[in-house]
C-alpha cells in the first residue's frame, strides 16, 4: 500500500471526524466566524494544539473569509496549510556514507516504540546492503535486551549487549568499538525509555552521548526522538527536554495506524522545525515510512484521493 | 502531572483576585482561560464542553460569600466540579468471585500494560497477601512474555511458563487450568497491545474475555495521551466490559487531561496511577488530590499526610518554643534540613505544594536540589557543638576548616551562615509577633532566587482538610505560602522544615 493509503487507513477516524465537522459546519454559503470557530475546534481535536490550529484558521480566514466556499475547498485549503508547515521538515533519514560507522542514537519516553523502530531501521538498512550493528543500551526494562536480540535474529543484525542493569553508556561505547572494528556502516543504539521530567535519567542520556564522542568526536551522528503518535501536547515538552539533554537531529512518530491523529507533528514543526524522518504506520517491519507532507495534510483533512492510492 | 495547568490557572485567578463582585463577564473571562488551559492539558474537547456547562451554571447563579474573593469562589466551583468528574476515588479491585479471580489487562501498545501487570501482582501478593499467578497472552511483541516472567519473578509470584506456537486463546485456557491447579486467588492476564482500529485484535480480546470471564477488565492508558484518549476509551468500553482505568506515567510532566477525558467518557473509575519505574510505584487514585493539582492548589493532602508521618509532634512543639524565643541554632537548622529531606527532599515536597510551578523553576535555577541539602548537612556536621550554638564564633580559619571537613568551599560555608542568620532573624521577628517580608523566605532557601518574584505568581490556594461542600477557610491563606497556613495536624510549630512560614503567611493576609 502507498504511504497515502496506509496513512489514510490509519488516520481514517481522525479524518472522518474532521470531515464530519467540516460537513456539518459548512451549511452556510459564506465562511463566517462561527464556522471558523468550529473548524478551530476540529483541528484542536486532532491534537494540532492551539497555536498551530489558530495559524491554520487564520490562513483560511485570510484566503476565504466571507467568500462562498464549498466543503472541498475548505479541506483543500486546510490540507495545503498543513503541508506548507510540514514540507520543510519532511526529510528522510539517510546515513552519511562518508561517516562510518554512522551512529544512530534512539531516545524517547517509555513505550514510545524505540526498540521496534530500531528493529525496523535495521531491517531497512540491511535490505539496502549496509552492514548494521545494534547496541542494546536499554539495560533497565525487563527483557528489553531480549526484545532487541529477537529483532537482531529477525533481521540478521548483530546485537551488542551486556547484563541487565549494567551501564548503558558502556554498552553504547562497546557497540561503537565493535562497529568500528567490524567496519560496519551503521550502528543503532537503543536506549531505555525515560520520562523527560526525570533529570537523573536525562543526565544518563547526555552521558551516553558524551562517551560516544570520546571514540568518535562526531558521534552520535543522528539522535532520533521516537514519539508516540497518541501523545498530545506533552510531545512539545518531550522534544524540548530531550533536545536539552542530547541535541536531537530528527523525529520519528510511531503508532499512526491507530485512531490517533498525530496532529501534534504540525505543532512540533511550527515550534521546532526538527526533521520528521518517518512515521510508523503498522506493526510489521515494512511499516516505517518516509514522511510526506502533502499526503499527511490531505489525510488529516479527509480528502479522498484515489490517484494517490494508485502509486 | 498537571503542573502546567495549575500554573495557567494560577495566573488566571491572579487576575480575578481582588475584584469586588463576580459578574457574568468575570466568569466568562475566567472560563475562557480555563477552557484554553484544559485544551493545552489535552482534555478532550467534548469533555471540556460538558465541564464548562456545569461550571458556568453553578458560577453565574451562585452568591459570592462575604469572606472570599470572586476568584476564590470560581476556584471553589471549578474545583468541586473537577472532583465530581474525576471521582469517585479509592475504588478497590473487585475480587469477589470464585477463585481464581481473573483480571484482564487491556490497552494500546506501549501504554505500560506489562509493567503495570507486574506492579499490580506485586501489590496483591506482598501487600494484600493473595496468591497471584501471571500469564502473558502477548505473542506479538518480541520478548513480551520474557518481560512478564522477569517481573513476576521479581514480585515473587508464579508466572505461566511459555510454550512455543501457542495462540492467546490457548494460553488463556492453559492459564485458567494452571491457576485452578495451584489454587491461586488471582490470575492476571496481560494481553498484547492493540490499536483501537485493529478489529482482529479487538475481537481476540473479546474472545479471551468470554473464555476467562474476568471480574475486572482494567484499561491501562498513558497519562500523556492526547485527544485520542476519548476514542481509545470509548472503543475499549464498547468492545468489552471495562471495569476500571489505570493511568501510567503519572509521574511525568504531562498535564494529564487524559484522566479527565477517560473518566468522563467511560464512566469507569480510575483505580490506580503508575508513578515511577520501580515495581512498587503504583498508587491508588485520589480525585481531590488530582483536582487540587489541576487547580494549582497542590497535593496538600499528600503533603499533610507525609508531614504527619515524618514529623513528631513533640519535636515540632520544642522547635516552636525555641523559635519564639529566638534560640534557633545550627542544630535546629540541621533538624529542619533533615526533616525536609525525609519528606522526599525538595523535589518531592515542592511537587506537592500549591501553585509551585513558577517557584519550582526559580528554585531549580538557583541550584537548589537535594544535593544542596546534603551539602548543607555536611557543613553543619563539620562544626563542633560550640560553633553550632554560637555561630558568631565562625571566623575565617574556622570556616576554612569546616569547608575542608565537609568537602565544600568557604563560599558554601558563608552562604549557609548567611541563610541561617536570615532565618534566625525572621524567627525572632515572628516570635515577637512582628510582620515580615515573604521575600525573605525565598532568600532563605538559596539567596538570589529572586525573592518576591518567586512567590509572586502563586495563586490563592484553598485550605486543605475542609469538609466537602464547605467553603475552605481562605483567610488562612497567605501571599507567601498558600495552603500551608491552615495545615491541620502540625500543632503550633507551624510547618517544621520550612521554618515559621505558615504563620507568617497567615499574618500577611490579614493586613
Amino acid at each position: 500500500m502507498s504511504f497515502f493509503g496506509r496513512l489514510k487507513a490509519g488516520l481514517g477516524k481522525t479524518a472522518s471526524r474532521l470531515t464530519e465537522t467540516i460537513t456539518s459546519v459548512v451549511t452556510k454559503k459564506k465562511l463566517d466566524q462561527a464556522t471558523l470557530d468550529d473548524l478551530l475546534d476540529a483541528l484542536v481535536m486532532a491534537d494540532l494544539g492551539m497555536e498551530a490550529s489558530e495559524k491554520l484558521i487564520k490562513n483560511l480566514k485570510s484566503k476565504r473569509f466571507n467568500s462562498e466556499v464549498t466543503e472541498d475547498e475548505i479541506k483543500e485549503t486546510l490540507a495545503e496549510g498543513v503541508a506548507e508547515i510540514l514540507a520543510p521538515v519532511a526529510i528522510p533519514l539517510t546515513p552519511d556514507p562518508n561517516r562510518t560507522p554512522f551512529v544512530v542514537l534512539m531516545v524517547g519516553v517509555n513505550g514510545s516504540g524505540k526498540t521496534t523502530t530500531a528493529g525496523k531501521l535495521a531491517e531497512l538498512w540491511q535490505s539496502e546492503g549496509k552492514t548494521v550493528i545494534m547496541a542494546a543500551a536499554d539495560t533497565f526494562r525487563a527483557a528489553a535486551i531480549d526484545q532487541l536480540k529477537l529483532w537482531g535474529d529477525r533481521t540478521g543484525t548483530e546485537v551488542i549487549h551486556g547484563a541487565p542493569g549494567g551501564d548503558a553508556a558502556a554498552i553504547a561505547y562497546q557497540g561503537l568499538e565493535k562497529a568500528i572494528h567490524a567496519s560496519a556502516d551503521i550502528l543503532i543504539i537503543d536506549t531505555a525509555g525515560r520520562l523527560q521530567a526525570k533529570q537523573e535519567l536525562m543526565d544518563e542520556l547526555a552521558k551516553i552521548s558524551r562517551v560516544l564522542g570520546k571514540k568518535d568526536i562526531d558521534a552520535p551522528h543522528a539522535t532520533i526522538l521516537v514519539l508516540d503518535g497518541t501523545v498530545g501536547q506533552n510531545a512539545i515538552s518531550q522534544v524540548k527536554a530531550f533536545h536539552e539533554a542530547t541535541p536531537l537531529t530528527g523525529l520519528i512518530v510511531t503508532k499512526l495506524d491507530g485512531s490517533a491523529r498525530g496532529g501534534i507533528v504540525v505543532a512540533l514543526a511550527e515550534q521546532f522545525g526538527f526533521p520528521l524522518h518517518a512515521v510508523g504506520v503498522g506493526e510489521s517491519k515494512d511499516d516505517l515510512k518516509p514522511f510526506e507532507a502533502l499526503d499527511f495534510g490531505r489525510a488529516l483533512a479527509g480528502i479522498d484521493d484515489n490517484a494517490a492510492d494508485a502509486d | 502531572m498537571f503542573e502546567g495547568l495549575s500554573e495557567k490557572l494560577g495566573s488566571v485567578f491572579d487576575r480575578l483576585r481582588g475584584r469586588g463582585a463576580l459578574s457574568e463577564a468575570d466568569v466568562d473571562t475566567a472560563l475562557r482561560e480555563v477552557r484554553l488551559a484544559l485544551i493545552e492539558a489535552d482534555v478532550a474537547l467534548s469533555v471540556i464542553k460538558s465541564f464548562m456547562t456545569v461550571v458556568r451554571e453553578k458560577a453565574v447563579g451562585s452568591d459570592v460569600l462575604k469572606s472570599v474573593t470572586p476568584g476564590q469562589m470560581v476556584i471553589k466551583i471549578v474545583n468541586d466540579a473537577l472532583v465530581d468528574m474525576l471521582g469517585p476515588d479509592d475504588i478497590p479491585l473487585n475480587l469477589n468471585t470464585t477463585p481464581p479471580a481473573v483480571i484482564l489487562m487491556v490497552g494500546l501498545q506501549g501504554s505500560g500494560k506489562t509493567t503495570t501487570t507486574g506492579k499490580l501482582a506485586r501489590q496483591l501478593f506482598q501487600k494484600d497477601k493473595k496468591s497471584v499467578m501471571l500469564a502473558s497472552l502477548d505473542v506479538s511483541r518480541p520478548a513480551a512474555r520474557e518481560q512478564l516472567r522477569l517481573l513476576g519473578e521479581e514480585a515473587g509470584v508464579a508466572v505461566l511458563p511459555e510454550q512455543d506456537n501457542e495462540n492467546p486463546i490457548a494460553i488463556a485456557k492453559r492459564a485458567m487450568q494452571a491457576a485452578k491447579l495451584k489454587s491461586a486467588d488471582i490470575l492476571i492476564l496481560d494481553t498484547a497491545g492493540r490499536t483501537t482500529v485493529d478489529a482482529a485484535l479487538m475481537a481476540e480480546a473479546q474472545d479471551i474475555a468470554k473464555l476467562t470471564k474476568p471480574i475486572e477488565i482494567l484499561l491501562v492508558a498513558d497519562a500523556m495521551t492526547g485527544q485520542d484518549a476519548v476514542t481509545t476509551a470509548t472503543a475499549f468500553k464498547e468492545a468489552m466490559d471495562v471495569s476500571g482505568i489505570i493511568l501510567t506515567r503519572a509521574d511525568g510532566d504531562s498535564r494529564g487531561g487524559a484522566a479527565l477525558s477517560m473518566r468522563h467518557v467511560t464512566g469507569c473509575p480510575i483505580k490506580f496511577l503508575g508513578v515511577g519505574e520501580k515495581q512498587d510505584a503504583l498508587e491508588s487514585f485520589n480525585a481531590e488530590r488530582m483536582a487540587g493539582r489541576i487547580l494549582g492548589m497542590g497535593d496538600v493532602v499528600g503533603l499533610v499526610e507525609k508531614a504527619a508521618e515524618t514529623i513528631e509532634a513533640e519535636e515540632a512543639e520544642r522547635m516552636a518554643k525555641r523559635m519564639a524565643k529566638g534560640q534557633f541554632d545550627m542544630t535546629d537548622f540541621l533538624t529542619q534540613l533533615r526533616q525536609l529531606k525525609k519528606m522526599g527532599g525538595m523535589g518531592g515536597l515542592l511537587g506537592m505544594l500549591p501553585g509551585i510551578g513558577k517557584m519550582q523553576k526559580a528554585i531549580k535555577a538557583a541550584g537548589i536540589d537535594d544535593n544542596y541539602f546534603n551539602k548543607q548537612e555536611a557543613i553543619i556536621l563539620s562544626m563542633n557543638s560550640r560553633e553550632r550554638r554560637q555561630v558568631g564564633l565562625l571566623n575565617a580559619s574556622r570556616r576554612r576548616r569546616i569547608a575542608e571537613g565537609s568537602g565544600t568551599s568557604v563560599q558554601d560555608v558563608n552562604k549557609l551562615v548567611k541563610q541561617y542568620q536570615d532565618m534566625a532573624k525572621m524567627m525572632k521577628r515572628l516570635g515577637k509577633g512582628g510582620g515580615g517580608d515573604p521575600a525573605a523566605l525565598a532568600s532563605m532557601f538559596g539567596g538570589g532566587a529572586g525573592g518576591g518574584d518567586v512567590m509572586g505568581g502563586m495563586p490563592p490556594g484553598s485550605a486543605p482538610g475542609s469538609a466537602p461542600g464547605e467553603m475552605p477557610d481562605l483567610s488562612k491563606l497567605g501571599g507567601g505560602m498558600p495552603g500551608l497556613g491552615g495545615m491541620p495536624g502540625l500543632g503550633k510549630g507551624g510547618f517544621p522544615g520550612l521554618g515559621g512560614m505558615s504563620r507568617f503567611g497567615g499574618k500577611k493576609k490579614k493586613r
